[in-house]
């Protein structure tokens, strides 16, 4: 009615102060989440987030949207799954839609041990007290009418977990931007972090392409480039920062009606609003910053979409990209204190950090606020590499994403 | 696509090699504390920029090799053996 004029500004664009209490740097998911609920929860007034692009530009806005709280250690178990209830009342806090559509993400089994290993893993996840349930060749294809149940690595069955789903990327970044800046807090964007004061030990400020600012404390939430900034901090990392791609086909009418993955052939596939279909899997695995991803690993995904669903090889793909993606050796994040005082990350999400973004916010702001980790986060720790204390996710779940 | 020259093959498709990681760690003595021990297994240099790193020819004539590459351009500085030292690179590099 108002042909698209009179949109008011959803957040504020202020000028870079000169001191905060807290800043944060990186304004995807995670670190806009962590400034909403530092001010939100914890009364925090003053504080910045910063970043070198745009708001949303990292791999917030990159990812295919999948949220599932499907883990095996009761640790990512209790985590994911605060992240998923976050998600479920997320729109109505935020005011701002998400479009959180619970339409199940279905797992397929490969071959009779595949699916021996599934029982196991959706028995954990049940003790764990999150809903998984194993399905049968036939009720995989009266979910997936379309599937090639007897394609290269035929289908045994699967499993499913119906409270996971997908929502909106950009409304997530979007909704806890404009919340978080409602209470004040200062998002400046084309600000870029280039270095640290640090002062025996404690960091009293960074850096920016826009000045120098003081701060209390600092946080920094950069995936892709926590090694890159944790050097500037003075410390190393256990990560590999790797492409991670995906792509959408043109757009057609509903046909798929959950998240459907197998991590033997590497591919997850879900169908968006719009009707295009949305795809990826496996990373291309050699080190690289470049947010482009190779063409052999593209065509591994598309060839493995095709053998699963031979029906869509009509289609166009319209858009391919990647986002840089850093993986810990168990898959598991990166959260709480980092050796230098009054510095705090939260990083290594690899390439399943989006469902997370509520509860990563979350425990971070409570770490942040009570200078102690959160008890959901006790056991993402930079020390547990030292104590051995790992959490192997990616192990036990052999999943990717 | 990556096109890697292998030192005894020449120039081949990213398809045929394996990505090794890391070169030039050093192992620690016996006596390294905790710290020492888990930096050397699990801290890694992960640079944006010129990164020193090994690949195996799988499907080519099976053999590891050395090479300097940029992580952000992708592009290849030096191809050397294993066991030699860090090249010095000439050019001008891009990155940091
Ligand atoms: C293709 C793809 C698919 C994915 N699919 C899924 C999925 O289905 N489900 C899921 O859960 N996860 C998925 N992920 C992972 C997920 O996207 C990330 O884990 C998550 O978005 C990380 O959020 P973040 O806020 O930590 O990082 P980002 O959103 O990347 O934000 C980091 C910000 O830091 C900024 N920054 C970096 N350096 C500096 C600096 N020096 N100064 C200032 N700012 C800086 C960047 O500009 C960026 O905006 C996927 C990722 C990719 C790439
Ligand atoms: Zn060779």
């Amino acid at each position: 009615m108002h042909d698209h004029k009179g949109w008011p500004a959803a957040w504020r664009s202020p000028e870079l102060k000169k001191n905060y209490d807290v800043v944060i740097i990186g304004a995807g998911g995670h670190g806009l989440a962590t400034a909403y609920y530092l001010a939100k929860k914890h009364a925090v007034k003053n504080i910045a987030v910063l970043d070198k692009g745009w708001l949303g530009g990292g791999n917030t806005g990159r990812n295919t949207q999948v949220t599932r709280s499907n883990y095996y250690w009761p640790q990512s178990a209790a985590f994911f799954d605060h992240s998923l209830k976050l998600y479920e009342g997320l729109g109505r806090e935020l005011n701002f839609n998400v479009m959180l559509s619970q339409r199940g993400v279905l797992t397929l089994a490969h071959s009779v041990h595949d699916l021996e290993g599934m029982r196991r893993w959706a028995n954990a996840i049940r003790i764990n007290k999150v809903d998984a349930e194993i399905l049968t060749p036939a009720e995989v294809k009266k979910l997936v009418p379309m599937i090639n149940l007897d394609c290269r690595f035929p289908v045994h069955g699967g499993f499913i977990q119906r409270r996971a789903g997908i929502s909106r990327h950009d409304a997530v970044a979007w909704g806890f931007a404009r919340a978080a800046s409602s209470l004040g807090v200062d998002i400046i964007q084309q600000c870029e972090v280039t270095g640290f004061n640090i002062q025996s030990g404690r960091v009293t400020g960074v850096n920016t392409t826009r000045g120098t600012v003081e701060a209390e404390k600092i946080s920094f939430s950069v995936a892709g480039n926590t090694s890159h900034i944790a050097k500037m901090a003075g410390f190393r990392v256990p990560i590999t920062s790797m492409q991670l791609q995906a792509m959408v086909s043109e757009p057609i009418k509903p046909c798929l009606h959950t998240v459907l993955t197998s991590s033997v052939i590497h591919m997850y596939v879900s169908q968006s609003d719009r009707g295009e279909l949305v795809f990826g899997g496996g990373a291309d695995v050699y080190n690289s910053y470049a947010q482009r991803g190779g063409i052999p690993l593209l065509q591994e995904n598309v060839a493995a979409l095709l053998e699963l669903i031979p029906a869509f090889s009509r289609l166009r793909l319209m858009r391919q990209w990647a986002g840089i993606t850093d993986i810990t050796p168990d898959t598991t994040p990166l959260m709480g204190h980092t050796p230098v005082q009054n510095l705090y990350f939260s990083g290594g999400w690899g390439t399943g950090g989006y469902k997370a973004i509520p509860a990563g916010g979350d425990t971070m702001a409570y770490t942040i606020a009570n200078d102690r980790p959160h008890p959901l986060i006790c056991d993402f720790g930079l020390d547990r590499f030292e104590s051995g204390k790992l959490v192997d996710e990616g192990a036990a779940s052999g999943v990717a994403h | 696509m990556l096109r890697i020259r292998c030192p005894w093959c020449g120039t081949r498709d990213e398809v045929e090699f394996n990505f090794g990681g890391e070169s030039h760690i050093t192992r620690p003595g016996l006596d390294a504390d905790d710290a020492l021990w888990s930096d050397y297994l699990f801290n890694k240099e992960n640079p944006r920029g010129v990164h020193y790193e090994h690949w195996l020819h799988k499907y080519g004539c099976g053999r590891w090799f050395n090479i300097a590459r940029d992580t952000l351009t992708h592009e290849i500085h030096a191809v050397y053996a294993m066991g030699d030292p860090k090249p010095e690179l000439v050019e001008k590099i891009a990155g940091d």
